[in-house]
């Protein structure tokens, strides 16, 4: 424990050691705060646009759903962006130990493979909530100026931080293929998009491929979450994908050893 | 403390060591010597658990590689040939996070880590970042990483390469000191550091182990005679003769340099000097120079590893 806790450590120092960690984190407030702004606009003017026209033909104004209409599609949005930022979180984490050499320190002293793997997957979700932290002060907004529901924004980041696990356990796990970061996080995009729009092909797919793609798909799981329902078969999805990234880093880079 | 079996690793079709066999006792510092890609690192890693052999075995301290790898991780310290540095943490930083992984204990981590900074002399980086040092520190903060934890093992894998001068005999001076406490395998391409540090010497060459002794009985096995060399002045083959009336005296070279001096190597049986410089005399040969060849670990790696490839 004690072991995993040091990689870990080392991990999540690391990534604000090199600039990489403050770009990533100024790049996803300043997309997700500018999409935030755009959405709550919309919103207000969309609000504003019913309740005068109720007026004019004297009706009742209409109920605004703060949930169903701004976070419900907020939610979406930032999985959307995640999508894009948690290869780059993920890159490094055993290509630059391949690249450095420095895996030859983590197999000849006595620390297992799984905890190696553990701590750094920790770390990378580590750096993923701290990435959420600034979108919340933009949810704490709503519910300064209006009375959103509570449980539907926590169950979307719990939502978010399953997504997130899932992306960083498959991006760890293409880091552990090749020493070169940029491949690293290409690949990681591609996994990760894959899984996105696996989903879409299931509207043009029939019989029994149809429901394997739509459970595949890594938005479909997502979508109750952000309405405030946590379903335990969504949950089971994503610890089921972020275990088998995990198993596959694991094999991975016990492989190593064994490629002659 | 260290016993290798017939160790023998494949990459593939290609054969990297094969039936490498030795023994180091407890606190010895043995040598491995032998030119590039003979097969040092592969037995190195073998040892130190980064990779199986494909046949053999080897016990460090008692313990299997194979079976019981965590426990020879745990008494071993290896500083490979590249240090394994993370250039972005500061030396404390990085040795403690390489004691956590080793497991020390935590109350003895600080005591732990300030032993192994004094001992490779790094107190006056302790706070600057890896990556800015330069490539004595790095190799210095790679073996206080190495020591953490006070091994019974200490594998170096070329531990002075890249090194300037000073540098290499600071390097030496401290592997020297490791001696007793630690029982230590070093490798190196460099003949004179294998015999200043090392008290036995296992020679390498493509794989195989082509000798094992100590420098001293490794240089005198090679030693089948005295080889003296001379500079004189007269005639070549006149000087020819003179030698050629000792009994003992197996060969001579002759080889004429520019200035119209010859150079003569001679080889003989026993040590003949004082009997030259006489019959020089008496011939009225100009006796310039004259020194005794002693063979080097040098000549023997290079005889024996040359040896190997005509085979």
């Amino acid at each position: 424990m004690r072991k995993t806790l040091a990689i870990f450590e080392k991990e999540f120092k690391s990534f604000f050691y090199s600039p990489l960690a403050y770009v990533i984190i100024a790049i996803f407030t300043l997309i997700t705060g500018y999409l935030f702004y755009n959405l709550l606009s919309w919103f207000v003017e969309q609000s504003f646009m019913m309740t005068m026209q109720a007026q004019q033909y004297r009706q009742a104004p209409p109920k605004f759903n703060v949930n169903l209409h701004l976070i419900r599609g907020y939610f979406g949005t930032l999985a959307f962006i995640s999508l894009f930022i948690l290869p780059t979180i993920t890159m490094r984490l055993f290509a630059e130990e391949k690249k450095q050499g420095t895996l030859e320190l983590l197999y000849t002293t006595p620390i297992t493979e799984l905890q190696v793997v553990t701590g750094k997957y920790l770390a990378g979700l580590a750096l993923y909530i701290v990435l959420l932290i600034p979108t919340m002060f933009f949810m704490a907004l709503l519910f300064i100026y209006g009375d959103p529901e509570f449980l539907p924004v926590l169950s979307g980041y719990i939502g978010l931080i399953l997504l997130g696990s899932t992306f960083i356990a498959l991006g760890l796990f293409i880091s552990t293929l090749t020493e070169n970061q940029i491949i690293a996080a290409i690949g990681g995009f591609a996994l990760s998009l894959l899984l996105w729009i696996i989903g879409w092909g299931a509207t043009f797919t029939g019989g029994t491929l149809k429901p394997v793609l739509e459970y595949l798909s890594i938005l479909v799981h997502f979508e109750d979450f952000a309405q405030g329902v946590i379903d335990s078969t969504h949950v089971a999805y994503y610890l089921i994908f972020t275990i088998f990234g995990l198993y596959l880093s694991l094999k991975s880079i016990e492989s190593v050893k064994w490629r002659t | 403390m260290i016993e290798v079996n017939d160790l023998t690793k494949y990459y593939g079709q290609k054969r990297a060591i094969s039936n490498v066999s030795f023994k180091v006792k407890k606190g010895e510092i043995l040598g491995m010597l032998g030119p590039n890609a003979a097969g040092k690192t592969t037995a190195m890693r073998i040892l130190t658990c980064y990779m199986p052999p494909t046949a053999g075995s080897a016990t460090v301290g008692g313990y299997d590689i194979f079976d019981q790898s965590m426990q020879v991780r745990r008494i071993t310290g290896y500083l490979p040939e590249n240090p394994p540095l993370y250039t972005e943490l500061t030396v404390k930083d990085y040795l403690m996070f390489v004691a956590k992984i080793k497991g020390v204990e935590k109350d003895k981590t600080k005591a732990e880590i300030d032993t192994v900074i004094e001992k490779a002399s790094i107190g006056e980086v302790r706070n600057r970042v890896i990556g800015k040092l330069s490539k004595g520190f790095k190799q210095r903060v790679g073996l206080a990483q190495c020591l953490l934890n006070n091994p019974q093992v200490v594998i170096l894998d070329e531990p002075t390469v890249g090194l300037d001068p000073k540098q290499i005999i600071e390097i030496r001076e401290l592997i020297k000191n490791l001696k007793g406490d630690h029982t230590v395998i070093l490798s190196s391409h460099i003949l004179p550091e294998v015999e200043q540090t090392c008290e036995r010497v296992v020679i390498i060459s493509e794989g195989e182990v082509v000798a094992e002794d100590t420098p001293e009985n490794l240089t005198a096995r090679m030693k089948g005679g005295e080889r003296v060399l001379l500079e004189l002045e007269g005639d070549e083959k006149q000087v020819k003769e003179v030698f050629r009336t000792f009994p003992d005296v197996t060969a001579v070279k002759v080889n004429k340099t520019a200035g119209g001096l010859l150079k003569v190597e001679v080889e003989s049986k026993k040590d003949l000097r004082k009997d030259y410089a006489q019959a020089l005399i008496v011939k009225k040969i100009g006796l310039l120079e004259m020194q005794s060849d002693k063979v080097t670990l040098e000549d023997i790696f290079l005889h024996l590893t040359t040896k190997e490839e005509a085979a």
